[in-house]
């Protein structure tokens, strides 16, 4: 490409004991959409971070427009026309829309000035915002609008965007295709980080696939198909998991009518939930986070207490029941953070394996720890779950985020539960890892336990589903069986099809991401 | 004897006096933690700036380079603790506290040979005839510049939070650092500007005890009024209108003790001289019961170390 607005040549970074970027070369064209493929820990973040001025690379050089490109700083990078969207937003909960985008700008215009600008440019591109909101009240997919409309008010030329349509609704996803393409029509070239395989066969023009640090190699994603896009990331075949067939057994959890105050101050409350779990079913539930995800797990968990009759587990009324109670009874959950919440970061894996296990496992007897029987229990799981790591004695800390995941999955799927809750179990996993807990998932429910997996990944949700409800706003939509459910349907559950039928004059504030969410749900 | 004896201008103008050296540390403390930083050595730096500043008023004879010595001990202090939790990332709770230790040992050493000396005075501010006026002459216009330097301090640093590019940033800082990292924002550099600044109004807080307040040095006079800064903070839910109102009530309760002391009033005196703690345990109590952090306004980073690593 001999017009090239970015190009890359021998780009290498190494951090101690890894190297995250070896000799990197690829280039970028005016107004092209250019995909980074690769799994975790590939190599993708640290590259965008080099051109975005956050990390300098150990040798090679960048050009932009034929100059030489080493920006010592982000300020230098956005100076030389590069903005970035993050992939966890960089954007500050208390502070509002307005002061959030000049936060992001050399040289912010008075804030009457500035809002206005706002204004205008959010409904040039259709993003719809208001300058004076609270950012820690918007929805995953307006908030994203801050961070793209703060990039936009500077008019990059080079957009980079880092995992962007994770936390976004299959319309809202919509929406930000349609103004990646207005971009790049007018001439602003998009460097696209995702792992989702058939966004970026719609999408983009050119596409780099990285490997553990280096370049395996480029394509035009359109002529090839996910499963080949798939195969030259991971550089081995992947087998969806395999789901028997089986009847729904009896019922093994019930909530009935189950509402919950949120748990903390940019949290959900949970609104009139009801469900019914059968063993050897798996329920799938969708939704944006942030709409009760959280809270839905912690009611389940015992974290929060729940009033008396509401959440029955095989008959018995469990609301008043601490975790550990529950835990005895058979209801198991692994919460979406790995670090902190499902694991203790600077403990061991078999004292980790010992907090959520030692009561069905009898790790401890009379107030004593069994230590050899608790490392035994954490080298099962280890083993069982193809853990990487050299052994229980190490810090949870130590384990990369997918190493993490299926430890903490596996320790409680081998405490065989009768009903096992899990949030967000593949968050962050790599492509193979994410089949192993998946198919692990599956084979409990195949052994007869009920599962509930909550999460963001509709692909996930769709591929291992029996039945499948959205989360939206606190709310629970009626289960549907998962097989034959469009994207267009999903959709409509998981964004506005509540406010068709909005019950109740329960809503405490406004939320404008349901408002939108309801006009974008519906297509002229 | 009795509540007669108690004059309300005097009372007023007593509180504004009392409330001034607590108002300038809580205003130092505000901006630090706004930033972030939860910097507990508030009155560690208020008693060195107490004896440094006194030993300095003493030695030249001008309260004026009394008040500067004072805020530049406080902020070297203040420095200290920046250097050991902003830069070798030390836990910033035990720091603080170590810094206060450290503080009134360092000022009792310092402070040998200072006791009993009566510091030259700090002048009234002339307003001319307008301090003959009645009520309001002493009250509003028969101050010293350190009172109304507190004051204007107060205005200051609500504008520098609320309207000021550099305010914007350093609340970004202590909402979010990561993200102001990533934003290019020079985080560790800000925050220990901000932990200068606040040990610089601890120590001239400190030194209004020492040369003005009292004026004398005894050791440990501050008495736990760095304490009561910390908490007006919070009571004050991170705003600057806040610390004053809650600067000027706690003077204001102080003074009340004082004056009921003196007038004889049957009240146990120690039941007044909890009654800041209390007050503060009761509003912290009432507004985390309604809403948790947010409603309290606490920056979300608040205590959180912070290393740039990749």
């Amino acid at each position: 490409m001999t017009d090239a607005l970015l190009s890359v040549e021998g780009l290498t970074k190494a951090y101690p004991g890894v190297v995250a970027n070896d000799d990197v070369s690829f280039a970028v064209a005016s107004g092209e959409v250019h995909a980074l493929l690769g799994e975790n820990g590939a190599g993708k973040s640290t590259l965008v971070k080099m051109i975005y001025g956050l990390v300098r690379p150990d040798a090679g050089q960048m050009h932009l427009s034929g100059k030489p490109h080493a920006p010592a700083s982000p300020k230098e990078a956005r100076a030389a026309g590069v903005a970035m969207v993050f992939q966890h937003f960089s954007l500050f909960d208390a502070l509002d829309v307005a002061e959030n985008v000049a936060l992001g700008m050399e040289t912010p215009p008075p804030r009457r000035t500035l809002a206005r600008r706002i204004r205008e440019m959010s409904e040039a591109y259709g993003l719809p915002l208001d300058p004076g909101r609270i950012v820690g009240d918007l929805s995953a997919g307006e908030r994203q609008r801050v961070e793209i409309i703060r990039c936009l008010l500077q008019s990059p030329r080079l957009l980079i965007m880092d995992e962007p349509t994770s936390v976004l609704t299959p319309q809202e996803v919509r929406i930000l295709f349609a103004t990646l393409e207005k971009l790049s029509s007018e001439g602003t070239a998009i460097l696209y980080i995702s792992h989702k395989l058939e966004e970026i066969r719609t999408l983009c023009d050119g596409a780099t696939i990285l490997r553990q640090g280096r370049v395996v190699g480029s394509c035009t994603p359109a002529e090839k198909s996910a499963a080949e896009l798939a195969e030259m990331m991971v550089g081995s075949t992947l087998s969806a998991p395999k789901r028997a067939r089986h009847e729904a057994g009896e019922v093994a959890l019930e909530i009935r009518g189950l509402s919950l105050p949120p748990a903390h101050a940019f949290g959900t409350p949970l609104r009139d939930i009801s469900l019914t779990l059968r063993k050897g079913e798996v329920l799938g539930i969708g939704g944006v986070a942030g709409n009760g995800q959280d809270e839905l797990l912690a009611a389940l968990s015992g974290e929060m207490r729940s009033p008396a009759g509401r959440i029955e587990l095989a008959g018995r009324d469990i609301g008043g029941l601490d975790p550990t109670g529950r835990r005895d009874l058979g209801l198991l959950t692994a919460p979406e953070e790995r670090l902190g919440h499902a694991a203790a970061p600077d403990m061991s894996l078999t004292e980790n394996a010992l907090l959520t296990a030692h009561g069905r496992e009898r790790l401890a007897r009379h107030g004593f720890i069994d230590w050899s029987k608790a490392r035994g229990f954490a080298e099962r799981v280890i083993t069982a779950f193809d853990v990487r790591t050299p052994g229980p004695e190490n810090a949870a800390r130590s384990l990369s985020g997918g190493n993490l995941q299926k430890f903490v999955i596996g320790r409680e799927v081998l405490q065989r539960p009768a009903v096992l809750v899990v949030n967000q179990p593949t968050w962050g996993v790599d492509a193979s890892a994410a089949a192993a807990i998946r198919q692990a998932l599956l084979d409990l429910a195949a052994e007869g336990a009920a599962v509930i997996v909550i999460s963001q990944d509709l692909d996930e949700l769709m591929e291992i589903s029996d039945r499948f409800a959205a989360l939206n706003e606190g709310r629970l939509s009626d289960p549907r069986p998962a097989e034959g459910l469009s994207v267009e349907e999903i959709g409509l559950m998981l964004g506005g099809a509540h406010d068709l039928e909005r019950p109740g004059g329960d809503r405490p504030a406004a939320r404008p991401a349901s408002d939108a969410g309801a006009a974008e749900a519906h297509p002229s | 004897m009795g509540l007669s004896t108690i004059s309300p201008t005097l009372l007023v103008a007593s509180l504004m006096i009392a409330a001034t050296p607590i108002l300038l540390a809580a205003l130092g403390e505000l901006v630090v933690e706004r930033a972030g930083v939860l910097n507990l050595g508030v009155e560690g730096m208020m008693i060195t700036g107490a004896i440094c500043g006194f030993a300095a008023a003493v030695g030249t004879g001008s309260p004026a380079l009394g008040f500067v010595a004072a805020a530049a001990s406080g902020a070297a202090l203040a420095l200290v603790f920046g250097f050991l939790t902003q830069i070798l990332l030390s836990n910033q709770v035990a720091t603080g506290l170590a810094l206060t230790l450290f503080g009134l040992g360092l000022s009792s050493l310092l402070g040998q040979g200072y006791s009993g000396i009566r510091p030259p005075p700090t002048a009234r501010f002339d307003f001319g005839p307008l301090s003959d006026l009645p009520f309001v002459g002493r009250v509003v216009f028969g101050h010293d510049w350190i009172v109304y330097l507190s004051l204007a301090l107060t205005a200051l640093i609500w504008w520098f939070l609320t309207r000021s590019r550099a305010g914007l940033t350093l609340r970004a800082v202590g909402e979010n650092h990561e993200a102001a990292h990533a934003l290019g924002m020079k985080v560790v550099a800000i925050r220990l500007c901000a932990i200068a600044f606040g040990g610089a109004c601890a120590g001239l807080g400190g030194a209004y005890l020492s040369l003005v307040r009292v004026p004398q040095w005894t050791e440990g006079m501050t008495a736990g009024a760095g304490w009561i800064a910390l908490a007006i903070v919070v009571f004050a839910s991170w705003r600057a209108w806040g610390v004053l109102v809650g600067a000027y009530l706690f003077g204001g309760v102080t003074v009340l003790q004082l004056n009921l002391q003196a007038a004889g009033v049957a009240f146990p005196v120690e039941y007044l001289s909890m009654s800041p703690y209390l007050v503060t345990i009761a509003v912290l109590v009432l507004m985390s019961a309604r809403s948790g952090r947010r409603a309290l306004g606490a920056p979300a980073c608040l205590g959180k170390p912070f290393h740039a690593s990749q």
